[in-house]
């Protein structure tokens, strides 16, 4: 562990994290205690700006994000989040408001006609980030009192883990959850579609595209013998995990297979009870998975 | 023959494309179609991204919007850290969706609904609230499109992953003087 872990890190969930996704940020606190890795919720946090918002409203979603980060720069510490979506658009307005010095002056007006302020310091973090790198191998591989090596996952980024930003991991061929899933003891079925895109809002808007893109994911990873997908990100989560049955049915193959936060694996691994990961809430049966493939050491 | 007018559109809007951070680099085009290949979702495009920045050379600007292309787009990056000329091309589209919404060009697109919808709701609660958005994007589009949604809606539901009530952040107010003051093109 290095020394950001025992600063604690300030957390921004995200908006579909406190309900539909909840399992996600349910997992994450979770493993977080389990980690001794303080959390702490930013207050009155809003939208983030969105994949949806900041197309068609870019300053406006700048400063929706700006007003999070003035909030979380009164802390002190690392901004942690879990949402890919949120993750790029916190980072997007930390980097164009550092770069364009008009946008910076705007953004820093606006902020100011609603009391607040934002001195640009606030370092964004993904939670997956901050288990690979700050937690490390070895305090993760101590923690590990369960046996997942028969399960079998197919670790799947998605696109906005390491694009257009690819300090953290490679555009193409993201390997940092497959690191994790490593040290927890699954077994890592090899998935080039990594981070190749589900769709996105295109499930709705435009569900001929998004059901067949996500379909692709789905029939590789069964294609390749995984038990269960694991992601981070909400909107992957729920495109995964919402359409196995018509997929299956356009594909004329059976695509079903559940679908896993990286969170809730490590708080398996961690020997954390089903209630604490929000296990309950998945739409596929992960209690079979659960019993089958997940013993003890 | 493109007319004058619409190549003066063209012309401001490449001066907006210009201004993007990068956006300059959109001249180093050498039409390698690596962008169209990359892209997840250009085979349900009527023209894909490689056309879409020859045709925005070309003056064409009324093609470009006339085309399904734009809200096709997932924003998943692939063209953008592909492109061997670094051309933010996840941010030309961004600025051609922000030119169809301001002008109210986006004819019938679900891409727009959307967009408009999402930004309505965080607008007045400063975040999504998943149910509220769906209901205004099936009202505002074809509300028959949401039958084949209801089998995972009542899932959902049974699982009770389905918010209601909208809960708005206590500092809308501040929020709104923010927005406010950012003024986005004039538009609301």
């Amino acid at each position: 562990m290095n020394e950001t872990v025992t600063q604690g890190y300030s957390y921004f969930p995200g908006c579909s994290l406190t309900r539909s996704n909840r399992a996600y940020d349910i997992s994450t606190r979770s493993v977080a205690r389990a980690l001794d890795i303080e959390l702490v919720e930013i207050d009155d946090w809003n939208c983030c700006g969105a994949t949806a918002y900041l197309p068609i409203r870019e300053r406006r979603a700048f400063v929706l994000s700006a007003r999070n980060l003035a909030i979380a720069e009164k802390t002190d510490r690392e901004l942690a989040t879990i949402c890919n979506a949120c993750y790029v658009v916190l980072r997007k307005t930390n980097k164009y408001m550092a770069e364009d010095a008009t946008l910076r002056r705007a953004v820093g007006r606006a902020l100011k006609a609603g009391g607040m302020d934002y001195h640009g310091t606030v370092r964004v973090r993904h939670f997956l980030d901050i288990l690979v790198n700050d937690v490390g191998e070895e305090a993760i591989r101590q923690k590990v009192c369960r046996d997942l090596s028969g399960l079998r996952v197919a670790c799947y980024s998605g696109c906005q883990l390491s694009r257009p930003f690819d300090d953290l991991d490679d555009p193409e061929y993201p390997v940092i959850m497959e690191r994790l899933a490593g040290w927890l003891g699954a077994t890592v079925v090899p998935f080039p579609m990594s981070a190749k895109c589900c769709g996105g809002l295109s499930m709705t808007t435009r569900p001929e595209v998004g059901r067949q893109l996500t379909g692709k994911l789905l029939t590789t990873a069964k294609q390749r013998g995984a038990d269960a997908i694991l992601t981070a990100c909400p909107l992957c989560q729920i495109n995964l995990e919402g359409y196995q049955g018509p997929i299956s049915r356009a594909a004329g193959a059976d695509c079903s297979i559940p679908v896993l936060y990286f969170t809730q694996l490590a708080g398996l691994a961690f020997g954390l009870e089903g209630r604490e990961l929000a296990l309950a809430d998945s739409l596929t049966p992960v209690e079979d998975l659960c019993a089958e493939k997940v013993g003890a050491l | 023959m493109v007319s004058t007018e619409a190549k003066q559109l063209c012309n401001q809007f490449l001066e907006n494309v210009y201004a993007i951070p990068h956006g300059e680099k959109i001249k180093d085009c050498i039409q390698c179609g690596t962008c169209s290949a990359s892209c997840p979702s250009s085979a349900a495009m009527e023209y894909g991204p490689r056309e879409i920045i020859a045709a925005l050379r070309a003056g064409m600007l009324d093609r470009v919007l006339n085309a399904n292309t734009v809200w096709l787009c997932v924003s998943c990056y692939s063209c953008t850290v592909r492109c061997p000329a670094g051309i933010p091309f996840t941010d030309v589209m961004y600025e051609l969706k922000r030119l169809e919404v301001d002008q109210g060009l986006a004819k019938d697109s679900a891409g727009a609904a959307m967009a408009k919808a999402f930004a309505g709701v965080v607008d007045r609660h400063g975040r999504n609230v998943e149910t509220k958005l769906l209901r205004k994007y099936y009202l505002g589009t074809n509300p028959l499109k949401v039958l084949p949604q209801i089998p995972l809606a009542l899932k959902m539901l049974a699982k009770g992953r389905l918010e209601f009530w909208p809960r708005t952040i206590r500092g809308i107010k501040g929020l709104r003087k923010m927005m406010a003051a950012i003024e986005e093109n004039g538009t609301p």
